[in-house]
């Protein structure tokens, strides 16, 4: 029992720890923001713009495609037996947008960019370079974290947009070769269901999400110790707290917007 | 033999460290270190590995901090500097890691420019070029300026992180086990360019080691580090000529004596 109550502790006070580290991180580099007008610092943002956008592009089109294209076989089987399988496109164009555009982009790039961000720190942490830049009085915040956390929240809402829009076209196929909606219906139906507020709530649950997955991926990455082991658990970590805050403040933005009158 | 030089007596120390203590954990590391580096002079730390002595560099750039005792580097208490402080007394000094923590993403050259680029920026791109060929030139590493990290030799890789720290012009270089995993001729080179670096930038520098031949080609003054203390301290010929039995098994390499006697006490515990 005093053994279970121990490692709870032991557990939260880490928790705590490394929730204030994250947060500390955030604050901290918000406020170097300005330093990005120097061109060697421009340059390793283009450099993390590319890491984080183009090269996720082609796993983002391949699950963004079948995940508009279940949601559309799904919907449609229940549609069907009450006549109204027009409104396929309706259901997956709010749930692409609301929720599962912003989720499934931030999915993946929390699994391959927040990881590569957490085992490329971790990996400089333990071979000293993070010492270095210390002692170079070279920030790691503004160095290494600042274009990560910018190129994050500038292509997660960019990305975004691209998981739902193959998703949904993904969707019109299937609405067609299964359930003989026309392509011309399933556009029209759509974008009557599409409001201002489902895409600008979907747009900033992405901007939260790519700037969670850039601070803990960083975070884990700066606070690795103990070797070739410490990088693997903070890789784990990253993609596990990424995964678990994404779920949790996505509930909370629709929330906020979805059920409380303003 | 003496702590202090009698030629430095009346000096200001560059660096001193008063009375520091360390521990990680429950192991203590530094149990009341005193040293002090003077201008222009190359003091070597000698120990055993684990003994501290990476650690006893790392408080004088502040990447440690003390928890008992002082850090005085310039005169003043690194543990008591704001960030702002801290910073601009590492830019008057020059560290080279065991593992040369050069950035693999970037060439040699970059890697050596990166200082000037942050805290340069005064410099013009070709002034800036010029500077960081000189260092190059420097630890002869010149051929290897466009290559990366990942394709040159540890040996090469060390001379590239030198003339990374060298390049803002330090008045202190720190040297943590410059020759560790070298060959002998690569070693001795290294300690020719630590020689060289010392004259042409008139630095104080402190090399850290347990190769001995490296601390008697490089030093001016020897002291050696043992059980989180500072047990002898002196010229290299004083360091040589010493009747104290940790020293002597420790510079002559033998397997029996105190230290080891020291290890199997601590085993049998």
């Amino acid at each position: 029992m005093i053994r279970w109550i121990t490692q709870t502790g032991e557990f939260i006070s880490r928790a705590s720890e490394g929730a204030g580290f994250g947060l500390a991180l955030l604050a901290r580099t918000s406020l170097l923001v300005g330093t990005l007008i120097r061109w060697h610092y421009r340059a390793a943002l283009f450099r993390q713009l590319f890491i984080c956008g183009i090269t996720t592009i082609p796993v983002v089109m391949v699950v963004s495609v079948f995940t508009g294209m279940i949601l559309a076989l799904n919907g449609g089987i229940t549609l069907a037996k009450l006549g109204q399988e027009a409104l396929i496109g309706q259901i997956v164009t709010i749930s692409m947008t609301r929720e599962m555009g912003p989720f499934m982009t931030a999915l993946i790039l929390a699994a391959s960019v927040g990881s590569a961000m957490a085992a490329e720190l971790g990996t400089m942490k333990v071979s000293e370079e993070i010492d270095a830049l210390e002692i170079m009085a070279i920030e790691p915040a503004r160095f290494l974290v600042l274009p990560r956390l910018i190129a994050m929240a500038i292509m997660t809402p960019v990305l975004t947009v691209y998981t739902s829009l193959v998703g949904i076209l993904g969707a019109a196929v299937v609405s067609s070769s299964q359930y003989g909606v026309s392509y011309l219906r399933f556009k029209t139906e759509a974008l009557n269901a599409l409001t201002n507020k489902d895409m600008y709530t979907g747009l900033l649950k992405a901007f939260i999400f790519g700037i969670v997955i850039a601070v803990v991926g960083c975070s884990q990455g700066l606070r690795t110790s103990g070797g070739a082991i410490g990088v693997g658990l903070a890789t784990r970590r990253a993609v596990v707290i990424s995964y678990l805050l994404i779920i949790i403040l996505g509930y909370y933005v629709t929330f906020i917007f979805f059920r409380i009158e303003w | 033999m003496s702590e202090t030089p009698a030629s430095q007596q009346t000096l200001e120390p560059l660096v001193e460290l008063l009375g520091v203590e360390k521990a990680f954990g429950t192991q203590k590391v530094l149990r009341g270190v005193d040293l002090k580096l003077f201008e222009s002079e190359t003091l070597v730390v000698i120990g055993r590995s684990g003994s501290g002595k990476s650690v006893t560099i790392k408080h004088v750039v502040g990447l440690e901090a003390p928890d008992r005792g002082q850090v005085l580097v310039f005169g003043r208490d690194m543990a008591k500097l704001s960030r702002k402080e801290r910073d601009q007394a590492r830019l008057r000094m020059g560290y080279l890691f065991q593992s040369s923590a050069l950035l693999n993403w970037m060439t040699i050259e970059e890697n050596v420019e990166l200082p000037l680029l942050e805290h340069r920026a005064d410099l013009s791109a070709s002034e800036r070029r010029q500077l960081v060929a000189e260092k190059l030139k420097l630890v002869e590493m010149e051929a290897a300026a466009g290559k990366y990290p990942g394709q040159i030799s540890g040996g090469m890789k060390k001379r590239a992180a030198l003339a990374r720290a060298i390049v803002l012009g330090p008045r202190i270089i720190l040297y943590d086990e410059p020759t560790s995993g070298l060959d002998p001729v690569i070693a001795r080179t290294i300690d020719e360019v630590i020689a060289n670096t010392g004259k042409t930038l008139k630095a104080s520098q402190v090399v850290v080691t347990h190769d001995m031949d490296s601390a008697y080609r490089v030093g001016h003054r020897i002291a050696m580090l043992y059980e989180g203390r500072i047990i002898a301290s002196g010229t290299p010929e004083e360091i040589k000529s010493t009747n104290h039995p940790v020293v002597q098994q420790f510079i002559t390499g033998s397997p029996h004596g105190p230290i080891t006697d020291g290890l199997l006490a601590q085993n049998k515990h």
